[in-house]
């Protein structure tokens, strides 16, 4: 196997041009964005020539047990009103504090006396309904706002990167935490704005996608066949466009779920008495000294889940990868 | 080179007119009104609410509203508070140095962490520290900061008992006591950039180990640490440079909850309690104020990337290697 090729890695965005200021390259863009909010993606690989094998031999086994992790996380989520657990919101003081193993009470309860399984379980249906219909939003709008803008370019497409870069000039979760203030904090809310935040990183990430794909002989062969712009849009571009931002949103549903923690843990998330899991981890904080499982066991379960996420949207995002597509 | 800087300078304009408002746009247009949170919630008699409504200039039209905010914005003045009667500029300037130096202190923590494990994992890549360096840093992204606060509270307060919890003393009280309350507070928000800075210098690092320059050097046969640290970190560094400038947006976001677990007199805390008592004013001035910040300190990482990288001061552009 050679050395690794030291050019692929200098793409990464430090030649710019200087005229087009603000504008980093798309690639990086892509790159960086997800870090945005604080955690989340993943940084450059090493452009090794056997990454790709290294990852399906080494990272097999890793990658089912993260599907596995999530899969377990989408079950429990569906069936928490049938699965056999006491009622999240009882609160039962003289059962408070139990630790875990505890009987009636797996992996045991909070502060109140509440079901902490219980909670967890109903805490990962609100962590999926938002991060899975926040991200929805971002994907549907954003990645059709940068696939319409990548194809047709010109003013249109300047005036609204223009928009973009603006948005993406306030620090993400400042902006989320004064809208939601007024906004209000009902699950719905919550959902709306933070897929209305994440709208232009989807378009930066389509866009990009966009200009490596809109240029190629099959989309001017459809072109010149007499092919309708929609059908061109939607047949032939967005088949290639839609696996990197799918494998982007991935990563961004972690993304989502640690920010819905941050609300909660600032008691903005969804009004109490609902669990959430970052509800609950603020809630064990109280508890450090005398319970920590309070406080731990809806950490490690988060910690797992956006772990997981990671993993499985960095092995798909290799797989289709918008950085080998330049701009 | 002057020119350049200048031309980035004029583009910088429209941004930030663009910033506020939108700041102003945001938060104007959603609905609740100011007045009602002015009385109190109490629902005060038609002529009180429109004295009040007279008294904040909210009878005007929204473009009167916004050049008004904004040209006393441009003077200082961002209004005075609906609800604590604060001056908003006054507020945001005295808490503004706690944020800063949690910040800074952040930055340098993650760098001085990240900078010895990014570039020993690059020079040892593939060996065994270079795959637990790697495991670890990806372990530390899934890791959301409130946590790893609370991991930093568990071990260093509650377990150890040797660093507070919470508490903000200032420089006045001795920079030994001031590092102290800032400890905790500061390697808590760093976290996230750890794991980035670590990822990034990393391949960048491996890349630039392979340059003929690095060769040149080493069968010079100079020591390794002076190949390392003085022969390849500078070429490797600029992606490094770029991204620590970006991350001011995530460590910004960082401080409104890491203020808030350790309890510190930052703008964190005060955008937090801001937006506990819905005051709009408060809340539009910080937004406006931390978005600006970032804004400038995108555009100095900008600058000192072109003295930096001598392809981009000639005016060589567009060099795709």
């Amino acid at each position: 196997m050679s050395a690794p090729d030291p050019v692929p890695a200098r793409t990464d965005g430090h030649i710019r041009d200087p005229a087009e200021q603000g504008h980093r390259s798309a690639a990086s863009a892509v790159e960086l964005e997800d870090s945005r909010f604080g955690h989340g993606g993943v940084t450059t690989e090493p452009p090794a020539n056997g990454r790709r094998r290294t990852r399906r031999r080494g990272a097999g086994l890793l990658y089912r047990l993260c599907l596995g992790w999530l899969a377990l996380i989408v079950f429990v989520a569906i069936t928490a009103p049938w699965l056999p657990l006491p009622d999240p919101d009882t609160i039962d003081i003289a059962a408070k504090l139990a630790p875990p193993l505890t009987a009636g009470h797996l992996l045991g309860s909070d502060g109140l006396g509440r079901d902490i399984l219980s909670r967890l379980v109903f805490g990962a249906q609100v962590s999926l309904i938002i991060s899975l219909s926040a991200v929805g939003i971002g994907i549907v709008v954003g990645g059709t706002i940068g696939m319409v803008v990548g194809y047709f370019r010109g003013r249109l497409e300047t005036t609204v990167m223009a928009g973009v870069d603006v948005l993406l000039a306030f620090p993400g979760l400042v902006l989320l935490l004064a809208l939601i203030a007024f906004v209000g904090q009902s699950l719905t809310a919550i959902t709306l704005v933070i897929g209305f935040l994440s709208i232009p990183i989807y378009a930066r990430v389509a866009r990009a996608a966009t200009l490596a794909v809109s240029q190629r002989e099959y989309v001017l062969a459809a072109g010149l066949m007499g092919a309708r712009t929609r059908r061109i849009l939607f047949r032939e571009i967005m088949p290639n466009v839609i696996l990197p931002v799918a494998a982007f949103g991935l990563i961004a549903l972690g993304v989502v779920i640690v920010l819905e923690g941050s609300l909660a843990f600032l008691g903005l998330s969804v009004e109490a008495p609902a669990a959430t899991w970052g509800s609950m981890i603020a809630e064990g904080k109280r508890h450090l000294s005398d319970a920590i499982h309070i406080a731990l066991i809806p950490s490690v379960v988060m910690f797992l889940t956006v772990l997981s996420l990671n993993l499985v949207g960095d092995v798909l995002r290799s797989r289709f990868d918008v950085r080998e597509a330049n701009l | 080179m002057g020119r350049l800087i200048g031309k980035k300078l004029l583009t910088l304009v429209p941004v930030l007119l663009a910033v506020s408002l939108l700041t102003f746009l945001l938060l104007s247009l959603l609905p609740g009104d100011p007045a009602l949170l002015v009385l109190g919630g109490q629902a005060g008699s038609a002529e009180s609410i429109a004295a009040v409504r007279t008294d904040l200039g909210l009878d005007r039209s929204l473009p009167q509203r916004y050049l008004s905010w904004l040209w006393a914005g441009l003077q200082g003045d961002l209004g005075t508070s609906y609800i604590t009667r604060q001056e908003v500029t006054g507020a945001i300037l005295e808490r503004l140095p706690v944020t800063f130096e949690l910040m800074a202190l952040s930055l340098v923590m993650a760098l001085v962490i990240a900078v010895p494990l990014g570039v020993f994992s690059a020079y040892l890549v593939g060996g065994r520290f270079d795959k637990s360096v790697t495991g670890a840093t990806f372990g530390l992204l899934a890791l959301p900061n409130f946590i790893f606060a609370l991991i930093l509270i568990g071990v260093f307060s509650v377990g150890l008992g040797i660093l507070p919890a919470t508490g903000w003393s200032p420089l006045s009280d001795g920079v030994l006591e001031n590092l102290r309350s800032a400890f905790l507070p500061a390697l808590a928000l760093s976290v996230g950039n750890i794991a980035v800075f670590t990822r990034l210098l990393r391949t960048d690092m491996i890349a630039t180990l392979q340059e003929d320059h690095v060769t040149l050097a080493r069968s010079k046969g100079l020591p390794t640490s002076r190949i390392l640290f003085r022969h390849a970190l500078r070429p490797s560094s600029f992606s490094l440079l770029t991204v620590a400038g970006l991350q001011v947006g995530t460590l910004l976001s960082g401080t409104v909850i890491i203020e808030s677990i350790f309890a510190l007199p930052g703008v964190g805390r005060l955008l937090f309690d801001a937006i506990n008592s819905r005051d709009l004013l408060m809340v539009q001035g910080i937004v406006l104020l931390l978005a600006v910040i970032f804004v400038l300190v995108n555009f100095v990482v900008d600058v000192l990337y072109t003295f930096l990288d001598p392809r981009i001061r000639s005016g060589a552009t567009r060099v795709r290697a």
